[in-house]
């Protein structure tokens, strides 16, 4: 070795732990209504501030504010709010069926419900979403049957994907929604292809895809955006950064060094990044990116800033490795609490609606969750086993035709 | 000696690793502070510092290109990839550079790296936390495949492996990592504790790669298995009353072939069991070696027992996954021929 001076090996480490007071003053938190909205035929370089801020309509007195402000009729923020609080209720409904054994796994999208919920409004019913697996509320809003999502979640004979996929793994064409898989960041790439596919086609159809803060590491994000700034795709590519990946926190993935929409800026293509709890806030900043995509500007990349409330799954227990009070400060709130907020700020909601409807959800949750245990929960009921060898190809080959003759004999 | 199950042993093989070689490091994801999805590196970040164990990003193919490059510079890396599903986006690091490191540059480098991962089903993990990858690593020449089938095994198997100059995958069977388990999934779940196999010393020890154990001596017929399907294999052996002679390969590449063709030699027949799909799974090679070397003291035609050749499907967990009653059928028949 020389005389210089040695090197250091550097691992980026989340501020607090367990047993530590949390914060989140780091963050650098505009105020609603302060970031300025430009014309949506703006040129990429003319909007490089963008990524670096955080699109917020929504105040703290739950006033709508600022250039972005979508100015939504009532009824349409009432649905979000409904397709918002169904999600939730559903969630703790379904949580507690695996915590009861009547299934394998579970995942809840607390605190992120606006965006699917958003998102899922502002597209048209022949657009199409590749979601990741936090983002159910994208379906409630479209009005999913509630009673085939549980049959899906307890692999039961009418599990609309035939007992082949882990639950919440959902598959629903009809809805817009493209089929999910455990593994991560691998569809980022399907929605630019669905969106050069839609451009060649001269159809007028965009895409929409999700990733996860933590998966922008993959190479799959880094490819899709390529592919999507070359071809002008018309797609809108959202990154949901909700702090914690599993057990890793947003640094792992970059984020003490840049933003995620800044990833956007060495592609050539525009980045946001929107308040994800702020449902007025994604409503704006989807619609913006829509239009661009419509009028074959290409793609746009969205951050939506937002926080995972809960465990990543029923296996994960986050009070090993983040402090258990970090959800109560997170300092942009709930998204279901704000909208409701703003919704009663201007009069066209109350406390006695909000409860109403809550427990009007609740019910026809359970309902439903009822509805699919009459058929059966996972292990006691199931497709008929014959299924199990069907779909692997358009045509089963000798092989699967051999095997499930194989399994028929021996049962 | 403590009593471990293979989690704590393989914990227990990491730390004695970390604690003796400064070269050694660990990173994955979830790996660090919170000790890994499974708790296999559980307190070595607290135990030996942030820079030894430690977390990464979402990215395989980027944890095998910078394990690669550090064991390029001379470091023993053992990252982790949470679940061997999510191994994939490694496939070309692992092919086309660990692999082939040390024979394109005329051994002027060499990626030493051991990749643990855990694999296999019998979890309701569905088509993405359930496969067992370890016919695709056979077929790179370059790399080695370990798969251990109890925690003594385990730690032995992990300590050589990272001693090992040649780039390793190490599969661990999720579903022994708590307990043996034998495919009788109606019954109640068992633990390490009190099994021969859990005695673990503390220290450093090695277990050989490339040497298979023979789990049960007998003269009927020879049956090849490793991992989780070691002790279906046992089950399948009681429940077919078939006096089987029942070899764990431990690693199939290196592959202990002697003592498969000694063992076959004596009993005149060979059944295979592993849980991946069959067609083009290891058990093809194995029954290819075993035809080419034994085919004079052969007296039955060699039986595979293996996964259907589908995705791992949820619902049909147990219709899928090899049990010891298809093992007992493939005995029976084995010894019918």
């Amino acid at each position: 070795m020389s005389n210089r001076a040695k090197l250091s090996f550097y691992v980026p480490e989340p501020r607090v732990r367990p047993g530590h007071q949390p914060s989140f003053e780091h963050f650098e938190i505009p105020p609603a209504g302060a970031v300025r909205r430009p014309e949506v035929g703006s040129s990429e370089h003319e909007i490089r501030d963008l990524p670096y801020t955080l699109i917020r309509v929504l105040d703290e007195e739950g006033r709508a504010v600022g250039a972005w402000d979508p100015k939504l009729p009532h009824e349409t923020m009432i649905a979000g709010l409904r397709a918002m609080m169904l999600t939730r209720a559903f969630d703790d409904r379904l949580f507690r069926a695996h915590r009861q054994g009547k299934t394998s796994f579970y995942m809840k999208s607390t605190g992120e419900e606006a965006i699917g919920a958003a998102q899922s409004m502002v597209l048209e019913a022949e657009d199409m979403c590749f979601p990741t697996y936090r983002v159910l509320s994208w379906l409630m809003a479209r009005g999913y049957p509630l009673s085939d999502l549980v049959n899906q979640i307890f692999s039961n004979a009418r599990d609309p994907l035939q007992g082949r996929q882990l639950p919440i793994l959902y598959s629903a064409r009809d809805y817009g929604f493209y089929s999910l898989s455990g593994n991560v960041g691998s569809r980022f790439g399907h929605a630019v292809g669905w969106a050069m596919a839609s451009a060649y086609s001269e159809d007028d159809k965009i895409a929409l895809a999700y990733i996860g803060e933590g998966t922008t590491a993959e190479g799959d994000f880094h490819e899709a955006l390529t592919f999507a700034s070359v071809y002008h795709a018309p797609v809108i590519l959202c990154v949901t950064n909700n702090q914690w990946a599993i057990s890793s926190f947003a640094g792992i993935a970059g984020a003490d060094e840049t933003t995620f929409a800044a990833k956007a800026i060495a592609y050539g293509i525009p980045g946001l990044r929107v308040d994800g709890n702020d449902f007025l806030a994604v409503w704006a900043a989807t619609e913006w990116a829509a239009e661009r995509a419509r009028t074959n500007r290409g793609a746009t990349l969205i951050e939506l800033f937002t926080y995972r409330s809960e465990g990543h799954s029923t296996s994960d227990d986050p009070t090993k490795y983040r402090p258990a009070d970090e959800p109560a400060i997170w300092p942009l709130g709930d998204p279901v609490e704000r909208l409701k907020q703003h919704l009663i700020a201007i009069g066209a909601w109350d406390e006695d609606r909000h409860a109403a409807l809550a427990a009007e959800l609740d019910k026809t949750v359970r309902g439903a969750v009822k509805e699919a245990e009459a058929i059966g929960t996972l292990g006691k009921s199931k497709p008929p086993v014959e299924q199990m060898f069907e779909g692997v190809f358009k045509e089963p080959d000798w092989r699967l035709i051999e095997q499930r003759g194989e399994l028929e004999a021996s049962s | 000696m403590t009593s471990m199950n293979m989690v704590q042993s393989l914990n227990s093989a990491l730390d004695v690793m970390l604690e003796r070689d400064p070269k050694v490091l660990i990173f994955g994801e979830d790996v660090g502070y919170f000790g890994g999805v499974f708790r296999v590196t559980d307190k070595l970040q607290q135990k030996h510092g942030l820079k030894r164990c430690f977390d990464a990003p979402i990215s395989e193919s980027g944890i095998i290109a910078t394990a690669i490059g550090m064991g390029a510079y001379g470091l023993r890396p053992v990252p982790e990839i949470q679940f061997a599903d999510y191994i994939l986006p490694a496939f070309d690091q692992l092919v086309s550079e660990a692999a082939r490191l040390r024979y394109r540059s005329g051994g002027e480098f060499w990626a030493p790296i051991t990749v643990r991962s855990p694999y296999g089903g019998g979890i309701f993990g569905g088509q993405t936390h359930s496969q067992s990858p370890e016919a695709i690593f056979a077929h790179i020449t370059g790399l080695k495949t370990v798969i251990p089938s109890n925690p003594y095994d385990a730690k032995g198997l992990l300590i050589a492996s990272i001693e090992c100059d040649d780039p390793v995958i190490f599969l661990e069977p999720k579903r022994l990592y708590n307990g043996p388990f034998d495919g009788r999934h109606e019954q109640q779940v068992k633990s390490w504790a009190g099994h021969p196999d859990a005695d673990v010393p503390d220290g450093y020890y090695t277990v050989p790669l490339g040497k298979a154990a023979v789990v049960r001596e007998g003269e009927a017929v020879t049956m090849l298995a490793y991992g989780t399907m070691v002790h279906v294999a046992l089950a399948g052996i009681q429940d077919s009353g078939v006096d089987a002679e029942l070899i764990d390969l431990r690693s199939i590449v290196p592959l202990d072939i002697d003592t498969i063709i000694e063992s076959v030699k004596k009993t005149g027949r060979c059944v295979i069991l592993h849980e991946a799909s069959r067609y083009g799974g290891f058990g093809g090679e194995l029954s290819a070696l075993v035809q080419e070397r034994c085919f004079h003291w052969l007296e039955a035609p060699v039986e595979r027992v293996a996964g259907w050749d589908t995705p791992y499907p949820h619902a049909f967990e147990w219709d899928y996954f090899p049990g010891p009653k298809r093992v007992a059928t493939a005995l029976k028949k084995a010894m019918q021929d």
